[in-house]
């Protein structure tokens, strides 16, 4: 039995591409195998360690949670679009850099599209809340600290 | 070095540009495989049915044991024997004739894709004949049923050490106590599992193999036999690797194996990456142990004897060994001197999946042992639980401590420095210990329940036997620098780049380092035992040292001066006192190399009719060509960082939940080469051991089910768990045993956690903490128990 394949139109980081897959094809795996953008990563594939978040329509999904085909029409941004227009990196990481928020990187672009969003909606965060807005991502190797910081630092330089 | 330099290799992976295993040949057209993994713990195989695999569209082989020949059907290799292990076993590439945990590998599938990989296996058909399974240590000791059936009582090894007698030092001790405690399975758990990607490259007749794994060398060695393929033959490559913590340590994997079977035997780049339940239930797991303690004491709560016996599970397979438990057994002395010790182990088959080093490998059970034993004394004693500490130990002048029993390297446990009054001191100051009961009678006053708990150790880290560095200064003056063992997130290129600028005297961004490549860097060991800075750092300062000697005869030559009077700045060899007279070190790097032919405007410098003396050969007798260093580090035996932990916890009165106060740490791991890394190292670790002291466990029922394989149902910590904020305090005692004075710090941070939990909460509650992890429902069940 041969796969009935989809034709999808995926808008990611201002691009525009077309691809062909099967129904069942995840957007995760889309993003990785067809359209070759690997630095969103998979953890766990049930939608729980985050580290596959990307930002559709601006707000945080997990790409392990959503059907390629179910993206059509969305603009999706992945950790490759998260630098500025100039290739300089944005404040989120810029702040990861800073805060030493990263150690072997796997969980980090889950965090980063998690944290550009959560400072969209509050540029100021209490400690509190900055603490809150990366509750739901699981990392195995900082223990958080640093990743607390780079939130309340990339705050601050958004705000400069 | 001790400078906090930002990370190098952040910039690959903030921009979504690093490349872990899963992103390699994501550009080629490559097949994807998938494993059918045992769903019973203890079966015998009567059949498999492969037939309706191949009809399926997109399935390109199925391989299963039958399939395997030469050296790839015999066991897998038993990495590290030991003659106390008598009953070693290690399974199959793929399961032969029985099944001894839920996971083991039963088929290989290579498909167009995983999707499809998967359907296949679904239609694979194995019957199976039923074995009892045999779970946890009280089933392993009973010995009802059998893991295997050539494993007398489930014993695959029984080790025994003494020093002194500490059988009758007890029985002559003014005070005795007797101790029983249980820990449970926790595991390494990275965010990125593991998987392997080969090509078989028929023009060059050669395997090239990425894997996630601690030591590449290692795969490669095991590839190359098990394939029969020559060493040279093969190239492993570690690429990025999302963390390990241990458990990619253990190679070859089936799938490492398998992997490379089908690149070769298809043509096709082949890649494995396994999904989150794989990794639960295949890889590998640690911590569980059974222990009981006898100790004999002074008045002052003074060690006489102590006398440990504990059983170790090992799960289904012992390819790792005995490393864990004789770490335990070993490391369990902490700072301390036990004047007579005896300890013996088991280490015990189950139906379970193996055991292997998972961060801390083994300490964080040795250090519960021997905490609640220093806990238990001054309990009994009514002493203040840090004075007992402090008259067990080993005293600054008395180093090189001697502890008279052979380590996991099989060397002397002998402790080359420390400083464990200070470091005591330093942590009561950091967490408030003499003020502690003030603040305990203020949040009871209140009607809170605090308790504060204290728990040290001492961690015999970079271990042997060796590694190597090779620093090369290639003519553009950039420095190329490779070692051999792997990075999971430790920041090598940075800390390994600022050694290399320290002793070059070169700009630390000219400095590029590679690891875990064995086309670099061919003998290498791995990283593990918080060895890599110890071992590559040292083994890099002196490859370092070489090629700075070569580069400053070279210059001395070019500019006429004596090398004594040259000094090198950001990569300008000059003469110190006038500054002029210099020349880059890239210029050196094109005059180290006597050419032939020129290819550029500097390389005409080097060519025959422009340098060197015709009376003598262009390359002297004892001289390479090239501008490079190349040397190797290996210590006759591991040096013992150290450090103490505390922490406040408050428990509800009603639902017994547990909140963290404050948390602090000293850490003592000689010079610092880079604080901030050597921070987040123990700010990771002290996570972990949140996680394995409060929520993590291998949840297995009685038929060997993991119920809780997935990160829905095994509780790891999110942020909302770890504290906000550690306080951490360093003491920095060199190692005399390595240039540098550094010690490892990797597996710091987990060490004492359950130790010091179990005493915060005991110190809270009243209640004697004797199993870990501790849940809040547990801690009710407790308090109904002994109300």
């Amino acid at each position: 039995m041969t796969e009935e394949l989809l034709d999808v139109r995926l808008s990611v980081n201002g691009h525009t591409h077309e691809i062909r897959v099967p129904a069942r094809r995840l957007l995760s795996d889309a993003l990785r195998h067809d359209l070759k953008l690997t630095g969103t990563h998979v953890g766990c594939e049930h939608g729980v360690c985050g580290a596959c978040t990307i930002l559709v329509d601006g707000a945080p999904m997990r790409s392990c949670l959503m059907f390629a085909v179910s993206a059509e029409g969305s603009e999706i941004t992945t950790v490759e679009g998260l630098a500025n227009p100039d290739g300089s990196l944005g404040h989120v990481q810029q702040a990861f850099v800073e805060c030493h928020g990263l150690q072997c990187g796997f969980c980090t672009p889950g965090f980063l599209t998690t944290i550009t969003a959560g400072l969209r909606d509050n540029p100021t965060p209490t400690h509190e809340e900055a603490r809150d807005m990366i509750a739901g991502n699981l990392c195995r190797c900082t223990g958080y600290q640093n990743i607390v910081k780079a939130v309340e630092r990339a705050a601050e330089l958004g705000a400069s | 070095m001790g400078q906090k330099v930002q990370r190098v290799e952040d910039q690959r992976f903030l921009r979504g540009l690093g490349r872990y295993v899963d992103d390699v040949a994501v550009e080629q057209d490559v097949l994807h495989a998938a494993v059918l993994r045992s769903p019973h713990a203890h079966a015998r195989i009567i059949d498999i049915d492969v037939d309706e695999v191949l009809d399926l569209e997109g399935v390109h082989a199925v391989y299963t044991y039958d399939d395997l020949v030469g050296p790839m059907a015999e066991p897998l290799p038993l990495l590290i024997p030991h003659p106390a292990l008598t009953h070693g076993r290690t399974q199959w590439a793929l399961a032969k004739d029985e099944v001894n945990y839920v996971g083991e590998a039963i088929a290989f599938v290579v498909a167009d894709d995983r999707y499809i990989a998967e359907d296949a296996v679904g239609r694979i058909r194995v019957s199976y004949e039923f074995l009892p399974p045999v779970v946890g240590v009280d089933a392993a000791r009973a010995a009802k049923h059998l893991v295997h059936d050539d494993v007398p009582g489930n014993v695959g090894a029984r080790l025994e050490q003494n020093v002194g007698d500490a059988i009758t030092a007890i029985a002559q001790a003014p005070h005795r106590l007797e101790l029983d405690l249980t820990i449970e399975r926790s595991a390494c758990m990275p965010m990125e599992g593991r998987g392997t990607v080969a090509r078989w490259d028929p023009d060059l007749n050669r395997l090239q193999l990425w894997t996630s794994t601690q030591s590449s060398t290692g795969v490669r060695a095991a590839v190359a036999v098990k394939m029969e393929l020559d060493l040279g033959q093969v190239d492993v490559i570690t690429p990025d690797v999302g963390g390990g913590f241990g458990v990619k340590i253990n190679h070859p994997w089936p799938e490492e194996l398998l992997v490379p079977l089908a690149a070769r035997a298809l043509g096709r780049t082949v890649k494995f990456t396994e999904d989150r339940r794989e990794h639960f239930i295949s890889s590998a797991h640690e911590r569980g142990q059974v222990q009981h303690i006898e100790v004999g004491f002074d008045d002052d709560g003074r060690l006489q004897g102590l006398n440990v016996e504990f059983w170790h599970d090992h799960g289904a397979f012992t390819p790792y060994g005995l490393i864990v438990p004789i770490i335990t057994s070993t490391q369990l002395l902490g700072p301390y001197k036990p004047q007579n010790y005896r300890v013996v182990f088991e280490s015990l088959y189950t139906n379970t999946v193996m055991v292997t080093p998972y961060r801390g490998a083994g300490r964080p059970q040795g250090c519960y042992a021997m905490e609640r034993t220093m806990d238990a004394i001054a309990k009994y004693l009514g002493k203040d639980r840090a004075d007992v500490r402090a008259v067990n130990f080993i005293q600054p002048d008395e180093f090189p401590y001697d502890q008279g029993l052979i380590f996991q390297d099989g060397r002397e446990l002998e402790y080359d420095s420390g400083d464990y009054p200070t470091s005591l001191e330093k942590i009561k100051a950091l967490v408030g210990w003499d003020e502690f009961p003030a603040f305990k009678a203020e949040m009871a006053a209140e009607g809170r329940q605090v308790g504060i708990g204290l728990a040290c150790y001492v961690e015999g880290t970079g271990v042997g036997p060796y590694e190597g560095a090779h620093v090369h200064i290639e003519t553009s003056g950039k420095v190329k620098v490779a070692t051999g063992l792997t990075t999971q997130g430790q920041g090598h290129a940075t800390v390994f780049a600022q050694l290399v600028a320290d002793e070059l005297g070169v700009k630390f961004e000219d400095v590029e380092v590679v690891t875990g490549d064995t086309r670099r860097m061919p003998y290498a060991v791995g990283t593990f035992a918080s060895r890599a800075a110890v071992m590559s750092g040292s083994a890099i300062h002196l490859a370092a040292k070489r090629a700075k000697e070569k580069a400053l005869k070279i210059a001395a030559e070019a500019l006429e001066a004596d090398e004594k009077d040259l000094q090198i700045v950001d990569g300008v060899v000059s003469v110190k006192g006038s500054p002029g007279t210099s020349i880059d070190l890239g210029t050196v790097s094109v005059l180290s190399n006597p050419l032939r032919y020129a290819f550029d405007e500097a390389s005409k410098a080097a060519t025959q009719f422009s340098v060197g003396d015709p009376g003598k050969p262009p390359v002297a007798e004892d001289e390479e060509p090239g501008l490079e260093g190349r040397d190797f580090y290996s210590p006759e035996r591991a040096t013992f960082a150290s450090g103490m932990h505390a922490v406040i916890v408050e428990t509800d009165p009603e639902t017994a939940e547990i909140t963290i106060l404050k948390y602090a740490v000293v850490h003592d791991c000689g010079h610092l080469i880079n604080p901030m890394i050597v921070e987040g190292q123990i700010h990771g670790g002290v996570a972990q051991g949140v996680g394995g002291a409060l929520y993590e466990r291998m949840a297995y029922d009685e038929s060997g089910q993991l119920l809780n394989a997935s990160f829905m149902d095994f509780l790891m910590p999110y942020v909302t768990e770890i504290p906000d904020g550690i306080d951490i305090d360093h003491l920095e005692t060199p190692s005399p045993l390595n240039p540098l004075g550094i010690k490892g710090a990797g597996e710091a941070g987990v060490i004492p956690s359950a130790a010091v939990f179990a005493a915060a909460i005991e110190d809270a509650e009243g209640i004697a903490i004797t199993a870990m992890p501790i849940s809040p429902s547990e801690l009710f069940t407790l308090r109904l128990e002994n109300s």
